[in-house]
């Protein structure tokens, strides 16, 4: 429940188009891929530099629905806090 | 090895986990100089490697995973490649990650440097079912890749061959660098245009592409030093603030060409070691039984193996040393003994004594960092470290605290962010120290009788909501409920390196006595002066007109006897030394401990006080010198003494009116 009020509010902020869902909402062992991570610069700078671009296959490891999760990324299991996975978007594959 | 013979400079860059720190030691062994980048906080380690007749200067240069401006590590990387250009850069890769760990090398190429690329870990790659064909990827890039497997030592040697060639024949560097999306190309050129001649140290192209990637330390420089073009400048980069995401992302594309015929991977869906042993150690709740297990392990270890060199280091070596200078000084005068036993002598054993528990302490901690379990612990706690705005990190070196303050507070620099570093470091005093637990076990039997087991336990617990309550209170109000994002690489398990850990702890235990040390014994000898002048005894000394000044304020806490703010005060130098103090104060008498004695004195609401005075009091002389020397501030160092001044008192004063409340003062 907590999960989708979350994706109700970014849609309401106009950040997802359908189809499209932040990484924090998907199970593990379900994939998607990048479209847009939507947060500030200094965040993503960060996130790029460990491999989260445009276009790029995650695949989710762990993921218990609160606190943090593990995703793989180009070859690298990367943990993630809550508030970044909700602000990478991903189309689910 | 003299630094004068010093033919080459090599710089060593990586992204964190990709076996640096072993080749670094391989090359240097002890031969390292572990300091600060000049003015900074961040550790640099150099060291002189020879070979072949030639001295060579490595550089390791702080782990990072690309080199735009977002963190103090990736700064002061690129401003050494940049100010003291080395004469090769030798990165460090895994081979495990390549992809990934390739963006520093798209980097690092953009800027003019010369590079050689050492591919690290094959064996774990292997293992994972990886393969990198190392000449294909040689071919690509156009610069030399050396195939490591730098735990078993292979490869090193021709890393460094490749480097020395680099050296000896540079104009033979002619790698393939990666551009930039065809759409930004003309504003690139156009910036590059306005820029030219206008930053001598800076290349023009490296800059205009930092600009586009919104580097805010090269926009600063940049609207510095070109102010009057500083306005089409800025124009252009706002027309393009979409253009960091590209950068980027067309250094990836460029890494997907390079790689791809010199790679193999795995079939998808292969579990690897590193996935089965995340299913306990990440798991929300049997990683947290794990996390305590090894802690309780740490803990277990340093009370079994570290505490009976304490204890032998304290009564035989020390108080032996301390008898024969007695002895050697027994015609010179009083004074003279008095300072060289109670004071340089004491201050030195308590130095010592620190030793054997750091040794052990950081041992385990470099064991757990190499093995790959370390972010595992952090990615576990972070959930909880989030209440005070903290992200997992931060556990890490609060959890030390309970050994000793000093390297809690050294270690807060795993914590990479500014604000959530300088939040640990505030909070590590009010983790309670091993010598702050015993001067509560020494005291409250003889104050609580059975009653003694469930004060200490009851303080440890409130000592440690105080600290939970003090964490979220200045995350509120001093850094406005800001919350550090967590983004952690979770690297693979592999096989711990002997040579990194012994390394690791002679290095780390070397810092604590060079920087601590002369604090502590600089801080004894003060003490020792204050309470020998001006008459020679403590009764009439400087110390205890101070304590008899402070009365007044003492009974607020029913504390209204000099003699024990005095030992509060003297707890300053070393948490211990309140037992010593009191002990001198209240003198011996016949068929009754010390303890006895203070507590005879001691109403059980005023007993209560002085141990949470005692328990939360402003951290000892040598936690003060590493606060200021890892805030690198007086004003943030002065804050934490006095944060913990109110505190202690504070709750000292609440708890002797409460119990008085609840007719404990008579």
């Amino acid at each position: 429940m907590r999960l989708r009020s979350k994706c109700k509010n970014l849609e309401e902020l106009g950040q997802s188009q359908p189809g499209q869902t932040p990484l924090s909402s998907l199970k593990p062992g379900e994939r998607g891929v990048v479209v847009g991570p939507s947060g500030g610069r200094g965040l993503m700078c960060r996130m790029v530099s460990l491999g989260f671009t445009s276009g790029v296959e995650v695949t989710v490891v762990q993921n218990f629905g609160r606190g943090p999760m593990i995703v793989t990324v180009r070859d690298t299991q990367i943990a993630l806090g809550r508030g970044e996975a909700l602000k990478v978007l991903v189309e689910a594959l | 090895m003299s630094k004068e013979k010093v033919t080459c400079t090599i710089a060593l860059a990586g992204q964190p986990n990709v076996g640096k720190s072993t080749v670094f030691n391989m090359l240097t062994g002890l031969n390292q100089h572990v300091g600060n980048w000049p003015g900074k906080t961040v550790e640099q380690k150099t060291g002189l490697y020879m070979h072949d007749g030639q001295v060579i200067r490595l550089v390791d240069l702080p782990g990072t995973y690309s080199l735009t401006a977002n963190s103090e590590e990736e700064r002061i990387a690129r401003d050494f490649l940049l100010r003291e250009r080395p004469d090769v850069v030798v990165v460090i890769v895994n081979a495990a990650a390549l992809e990934r760990n390739l963006y520093l090398v798209a980097e690092l190429l953009s800027m003019p440097v010369r590079v050689v690329v050492g591919v690290n870990m094959m064996d774990v790659a292997g293992q994972a079912g990886i393969h990198v064909e190392t000449h294909v990827l040689q071919a690509a890039l156009g610069v030399p890749v050396v195939p490591l497997v730098a735990s078993r030592k292979q490869g090193v040697s021709e890393l460094i061959d490749a480097a020395l060639r680099l050296v000896k024949n540079p104009d033979d560097f002619a790698p393939n660098r990666p551009g930039i999306h065809a759409e930004h190309r003309p504003v690139l050129a156009e910036i590059c245009s306005l820029l030219s001649g206008k930053i001598p140290l800076y290349p023009e192209d490296w800059t205009a592409i930092k600009l586009l990637e919104g580097d805010v330390e090269i926009t600063e420089m940049v609207r510095g030093s070109a102010p009057e073009d500083w306005e089409r400048i800025h124009a252009l980069l706002k027309q393009h603030e979409d253009a960091y995401l590209d950068v980027a992302g067309g250094r990836y594309e460029w890494i997907g060409r390079m790689v791809r015929a010199a790679i193999i991977k795995p079939k998808p869906g292969a579990i690897s070691l590193t996935d089965r042993l995340d299913k306990i150690a990440t798991h929300p709740f049997w990683g947290l039984v794990l996390l305590l297990g090894i802690f309780g392990l740490v803990f277990w270890l340093t009370y079994t193996a570290a505490m009976p060199v304490v204890s032998w280091l304290d009564t035989k070596v020390i108080s032996s040393i301390a008898e024969s200078v007695r002895q050697v000084l027994a015609p010179a005068p009083a004074w003279l003994t008095s300072l060289l036993v109670d004071g340089l002598i004491g201050g030195a054993g308590t130095v010592l004594t620190f030793v054997p528990i750091l040794v052990v302490f950081f041992a385990v901690l470099g064991l757990l960092e190499d093995v790959g379990y370390l972010a595992r612990s952090a990615y576990v706690m972070d959930r909880f470290m989030h209440w005070m705005g903290l992200h997992g990190r931060s556990f890490l070196p609060l959890c030390i605290g309970f050994g000793c303050n000093v390297p809690a507070v050294m270690g807060a620099r795993i914590v990479e962010e500014r604000r959530a570093r300088l939040l640990t470091i505030l909070l590590a005093p009010l983790v309670p120290c091993s010598a702050r637990i015993a001067v509560i076990a020494f005291l409250a039997p003889a104050f609580f009788g059975k009653n003694a087991a469930l004060v200490t336990w009851g303080l440890v617990v409130g000592n440690l909501v105080l600290l939970l309550l003090v964490g979220m209170a200045i995350n509120r109000g001093v850094f406005r409920g800001a919350r550090s994002a967590f983004i952690m690489e979770m690297p693979l398990y592999h096989l711990p390196n002997a040579r990194t850990i012994g390394l690791y702890v002679w290095y780390k235990t070397g810092a604590f006595i060079k920087k601590a040390g002369g604090i502590i014994l600089l801080a004894s000898a003060i003490v020792w002066l204050l309470a020998y002048l001006p008459g020679g005894e403590i009764e009439g000394s400087l110390l205890a007109r101070f304590g008899r000044w402070l009365e007044p304020a003492g009974r607020w806490l029913g504390l209204g006897d000099w003699r024990l703010m005095v030992a509060l005060l003297s707890s300053f130098v070393a948490k211990e030394n309140t037992i010593a103090t009191l002990g001198v104060l209240y003198g011996s008498e016949a068929n009754l401990g010390l303890a006895e004695q203070v507590a005879r004195t001691l109403t059980p609401a005023a007993a209560l006080a002085f141990l949470v005075v005692q328990m939360t009091f402003i951290p000892c002389a040598a936690t003060v010198a590493v606060i200021k020397q890892e805030t690198a501030s007086w004003k943030w160092t002065a804050f934490s003494v006095g944060l913990l001044l109110v505190i202690s008192f504070g709750a000292a004063v609440i708890v002797y009116q409460l119990a008085r409340v609840l007719g404990w003062g008579v």
